[in-house]
């Protein structure tokens, strides 16, 4: 069991109280996405589809690697990691 | 005698002087063929491939364009006397064969050498681009390229206002702005092409008129209509770089689609209330391997789980410092300068007040930008979150 960080980008962070930043524990992606869920419910289907896949428009970077160049949701947390979550994102006009 | 004479006396007897047929032969071995004259004589004409420093700023200027001292230098000036004085210098800085032009340019042109008038900076822009003629990577040579290239802007609001400006300013020849948007009072938090007294008028007109103030001799295109599958292929084939600063899901997948169908580059930019993200997506960029859009998110999200509209907010500076930087980007890939931002994704976040860079892939699989893929069509996605009433 790892503990490391999970970054929420701001059009999530109405699921974490307005927090950036939340503490998770899990040997891998799948595992800390798991208790990020758990600690924040309703967050997780903005991720993850219905079979638990990752959706194709949202990323997931462990300290600044993509896990899909990785070994995906099964890529490996060490302690003191930083994970992002980075979705695409529309805006600039308005 | 007079001193002048007797020091020009002194570089005769140690300085070789050249006819210029030989020096046109000399330069076609290789030799580099300085021309020391001042700008508004060189103006009239030069031989062609001649190296036009000019002397006010030669011993500055020329280890930057002739790096090896070995190099073979023939300086020319209009009649065979600044030639020499130059020569000298040249040599003093260390460059071992350095000749001079016998009787110069006149004797050049009367002896029917080829001539070629080279393309100067009028006197309006040696002032206005100035900062840039002294910056050596850039010069007359790079302001020539920044004055001819075409950049169109995708919106005219917060993003695209300082992109728009900045590239004006730096002497971007053509910019182009596609909005289908009025100026409202709500839009001048952010969008700083506009102004009070152009509120209800067209955002591609307001902008026309924000640009030619700032630098009257730019063309500006207008395009004033909306992003779609029909229209793209018009508007996006005459243009070198396109700068994206849209609002909607719909017009980025166009934009990318379009991208790399023409194999334009798309500076990507975005903001959501104190976050900003830019990157370059330009797959086929000679410096660096990097993903198009739809490598790094192969779909936008359904309707239901985009942000939804009643949440987006921007802090008016935040579009100010993401369109700064996709405005520099621009500007290193008109001159190809630098690291592009491609392959890799700048975050921005103001209440932190820190950047992060995510390095980001080329999908092989990428059904757009993969080599060899057959480009497969655009797609009108439906408008996920319409935009509020601004």
């Amino acid at each position: 069991m790892s503990k490391a960080k999970i970054r929420i980008p701001t059009p999530l962070r109405s699921f974490t109280g307005g927090s950036d930043e939340v503490e998770i524990d899990g040997a891998d992606v799948r595992a800390a996405l798991r208790h990020l869920g758990e600690k924040h419910g309703g967050l997780l289907p903005r991720i993850l589809d219905a079979e638990g896949g990752l959706r194709p428009f949202v990323n997931l970077y462990v300290s600044g690697k993509n896990i899909r160049a990785l070994n995906g949701l099964d890529t490996e947390v060490k302690d003191g990691d930083v994970l992002s979550i980075v979705p695409a994102v529309a805006g600039g006009v308005f | 005698m007079k001193a002048k004479d007797l020091r020009l006396a002194e570089l005769r007897s140690s300085i070789p002087e050249l006819d210029p047929r030989e020096a046109l032969a000399l330069q076609a071995r290789g030799a580099v063929l300085v021309d020391v004259r001042e700008a508004d004589e060189i103006a009239q004409g030069s031989a062609p491939g001649a190296l036009r420093l000019g002397r006010g700023f030669l011993e500055l200027r020329i280890e930057d364009a002739v790096p090896d001292a070995g190099t073979t230098l023939v300086t020319m000036c209009a009649g065979g006397v600044r030639s020499l004085l130059a020569a000298d210098d040249l040599r003093r800085l260390g460059y071992t064969d350095v000749r001079s032009v016998r009787g110069g340019f006149n004797r050049w042109k009367n002896d029917g050498l080829p001539i070629e008038v080279p393309r100067t900076l009028d006197a309006g822009q040696r002032e206005r681009y100035g900062r840039h003629l002294l910056m050596p990577e850039v010069g007359e040579k790079g302001q020539f390229k920044l004055l001819d290239a075409r950049v169109l802007c995708i919106g005219a609001g917060g993003l695209g206002s300082p992109v728009a400006l900045y590239l004006a300013a730096a002497g971007v020849g053509t910019i182009g702005i596609i909005d289908d948007d009025v100026v409202d009072r709500s839009n001048l938090q952010r969008q700083i092409l506009h102004t009070d007294d152009r509120v209800g008028t067209p955002k591609v007109e307001s902008a026309k008129t924000a640009l030619l103030a700032l630098n009257p001799s730019l063309k500006v295109r207008t395009h004033q209509t909306r992003l779609s599958s029909e229209n793209v292929d018009e508007i996006f084939r005459d243009y070198d770089v396109i700068v994206d600063g849209s609002d909607n899901f719909p017009t980025r997948y166009l934009v990318n689609d379009a991208c790399v169908k023409f194999r334009i580059p798309n500076v990507h930019g975005s903001i959501f209330r104190f976050e900003g993200q830019v990157t370059v997506f330009d797959p086929f960029n000679a410096k660096r391997k990097g993903p198009c859009y739809r490598c790094l998110y192969p779909e936008p999200p359904p309707p239901e789980l985009a942000p939804s509209c009643a949440e987006a907010g921007v802090l008016g500076v935040l579009p100010g410092i993401i369109g700064v930087l996709e405005a520099i980007e621009t500007v290193k890939l008109i001159l190809g300068l630098g690291d592009p931002l491609v392959g890799r994704l700048l975050q921005y976040d103001a209440l932190r007040q820190e950047f992060m860079e995510l390095q980001i892939d080329h999908d092989p699989h990428c059904r757009y930008c993969a080599e060899g893929a057959a480009f497969p069509g655009y797609v009108d996605y439906a408008q996920v979150c319409a935009a509020p009433s601004n």
